[in-house]
């Protein structure tokens, strides 16, 4: 419908898709049968907060939830938050998540037009894994005292769950664009 | 000037079949004298390629004023146009002289809305900080909205829930809530999209009573035809047209009489 | 409730953060192990005082033990015991300092320090009466967003559909999205915004 710029329903987008990745905390985590580590969904935030609001919305959603981490409010998977989580080691993996929903965002509207769930999986994967390890690793390898490389290895064990959650991900922005578009595709000069 | 609709009976003590047709005695609101007249001229709307809207000509000017019909047969649409939330494609809504397609600010101002859905338009955490959201643009001064607040609170009998997480309330205090919020800018008119749709019968009634007993302008879309029964004035609408404008009594009539 | 209690709670917000980022660091400075593992120590104790209790200070580290507990070894083997035990004790002084400030700040008092300190950026385009917004309604839809998941899992789960986590989050977003508009509209309806963006009412172009 309308593809006027709303200032308030921006606001409403933003905020509901910060609600909803908090709400995300609330579904349990999948173990995957092999590796063992838990997969959980709200990692999935980011991604969707850019595939499915894009660039802009999606990383203030991704902004407001980690302020709302900061001021206190457990909404973490397990329950986490306040100041504490931005001491921790991993904290770069929670940081990331605006530049990944940023990235993912931006991909998606430049391909706005000709997304398909293969194209819009590698949209994902390139923000929300490739964007975010590459500013999670380097966080984790300074909190933590190690050598890059020992970060990089120790963060491989979760690229399986993030693959999937790219895939699940790109589903969803392919339903939702039928279905709810949101994205306002980036301007082309008109065929 | 604060306190024109703050003095009415208590919402709830008066029964809703006790409302007739005459309408109550307006409390002195500042606006009231200017509640008066929406005039809607020519207006056509259509979402995409589905006219919603077909050559809609009408002047409302009575307190009570019912909008019936169908599922999809525009009403909402309607109802939608009278405070400017949409702008017509064709033709001009005009609130007491002011055109909705240019003057907005002033026409929400004098006309509010309240949602079918609470959880849609409570936007604050707390009760208290949601009824204060309408008075920040006003200009007053915090203690005089504090003031403002609690006397809203009191006329709903919401205070103990002043500090209450919104999220916490029943459904028929939600919609009080919303009622209140809306009320508390002190709009000359306030329409109603389905105000008791999602609400038991205790709390239809209780809302119906709080309706009939507003000082303000209602226009009320509904599918409860009890609630409509005693107000002044009905319009059915179909297939985006009115179909039907008259006495509750007649108006009702000819709408079961299509809905067979 | 003990002076450290009164004072923390009393404290302004901003006061509270600016400790915190001095605390931060400050600590970066220390590179004795002992020193850092009597500062967590002393962190623990000045949880006890301020009265945030055993259970809160397990909240907080219970979360990052293994990670914890990993990093030492890692350290341990890497690197030597003497590193291992100071970065573990830096983290866990730091988390505990920033929980203590979290725990004795009410979310209001934290807005409101917000929204002050973004009022230099006014001129940057940054609107804090449109920040202080995004956060109210975000607090308000997270238990609201929170129950409607819990619904789409009872509805999905009651056809059998329980397992399929697309099942539960498509539903999901596409009420998030339809309920924005209305929420939206509810915000212009009641606030008498007249944004710039939508002064001009050309809906005529279909």
């Amino acid at each position: 419908m309308a593809a006027k710029p709303n200032p308030t329903l921006d606001i409403v987008y933003i905020a509901l898709f910060a609600a909803l990745t908090a709400a995300l905390a609330l579904f349990p985590p999948l173990t995957l049968p092999v590796i063992g580590v838990p997969i959980t969904a709200q990692s999935m935030g980011p991604m969707l907060a850019g595939a499915i609001l894009g660039a802009r919305r999606g990383a203030l959603a991704m902004v407001l939830v980690i302020a709302l981490v900061a001021i206190g409010l457990p909404i973490l998977s397990g329950g986490r938050g306040g100041l504490g989580v931005f001491a921790g080691p991993t904290v770069g993996f929670l940081l990331g998540w605006v530049p990944a929903a940023w990235v993912t965002g931006l991909l998606h509207e430049l391909g706005w037009r000709q997304l398909t769930s293969i194209s819009s999986f590698t949209h994902a994967a390139v923000g929300g894994i490739v964007v975010l390890y590459a500013i999670g690793i380097p966080v984790l390898a300074f909190q933590a005292g190690l050598t890059l490389k020992a970060a990089a290895v120790g963060s491989m064990t979760f690229i399986p769950g993030d693959l999937i959650k790219a895939a699940l991900t790109a589903m969803i922005a392919v339903s939702v664009k039928r279905a709810w578009p949101i994205i306002r595709p980036a301007a082309e000069p008109s065929a | 000037m604060i306190h024109s609709s703050l003095q009415l009976p208590r919402p709830g003590l008066q029964s809703a079949a006790g409302s007739t047709s005459v309408p109550l005695p307006a409390a002195p609101s500042p606006q009231a004298s200017g509640a008066g007249r929406i005039e809607i001229s020519a207006v056509s709307h259509r979402f995409t390629d589905t006219p919603v809207l077909r050559d809609i000509t009408v002047t409302l000017t009575e307190r009570r004023i019912g909008i019936i019909g169908a599922n999809g047969s525009g009403k909402s649409t309607f109802a939608r146009l009278l405070n400017g939330l949409l702008v017509p494609d064709r033709g001009r809504v005009v609130v007491d002289g002011l055109d909705t397609a240019r003057d907005i600010k002033a026409v929400r101002r004098k006309v509010g809305f309240v949602f079918q859905n609470p959880d849609n338009q409570i936007v604050f955490p707390t009760v208290a900080e949601d009824l204060a959201f309408g008075l920040k643009g006003l200009g007053l001064g915090r203690a005089e909205r504090a003031e403002m607040v609690t006397q809203m609170l009191a006329r709903f009998g919401l205070e103990a829930l002043a500090d209450q997480s919104a999220h916490k309330l029943s459904g028929g205090q939600k919609q009080l809530l919303a009622i209140a919020g809306v009320l508390i800018t002190k709009p000359a008119c306030v329409v109603f999209d389905e105000p008791t749709t999602a609400l038991d019968l205790r709390n239809t009634r209780h809302i119906a009573g709080v309706i009939a007993a507003l000082s303000e302008t209602a226009i009320v879309v509904t599918h409860d035809l009890d609630l409509i029964s005693g107000f002044d004035r009905v319009l059915v609408f179909d297939a985006g047209r009115i179909v039907a404008d008259d006495t509750p009594a007649r108006a009702i009539a000819e709408y079961l009489r299509r809905m067979q | 409730m003990s002076a450290l209690a009164a004072l923390l709670r009393r404290a302004p917000a901003g006061a509270k953060l600016a400790a915190l980022a001095i605390a931060g660091t400050g600590v970066m400075a220390i590179a004795d192990w002992r020193v850092m593992v009597d500062l967590a120590l002393l962190a623990a104790l000045a949880f006890r005082l301020a009265g945030c209790g055993t259970d809160a200070l397990g909240r907080q580290l219970r979360p990052m033990l293994w990670m914890l507990a990993a990093l030492f070894l890692v350290q341990g083997w890497l690197v030597d015991w003497a590193t291992a035990a100071l970065v573990v004790a830096r983290i866990v002084t730091l988390v505990l300092l920033a929980a203590l400030v979290t725990l004795t700040t009410p979310a209001e008092a934290m807005i409101a320090t917000i929204e002050r300190l973004l009022a230099p950026f006014v001129r940057f385009g940054v609107d804090p009466g449109r920040v202080g917004l995004a956060f109210s309604l975000a607090l308000r839809f997270i238990p609201v967003i929170g129950e409607e998941a819990e619904r789409v899992r009872e509805a999905q789960a009651a056809r059998g559909l329980g397992h399929h986590p697309l099942a539960l989050i498509l539903p999901l977003i596409v009420r998030v999205l339809k309920s924005a508009e209305d929420v939206a509209a509810a915000i212009e309806a009641r606030s008498g915004h007249d944004d710039p963006g939508r002064a001009a009412p050309s809906r005529s172009v279909w």
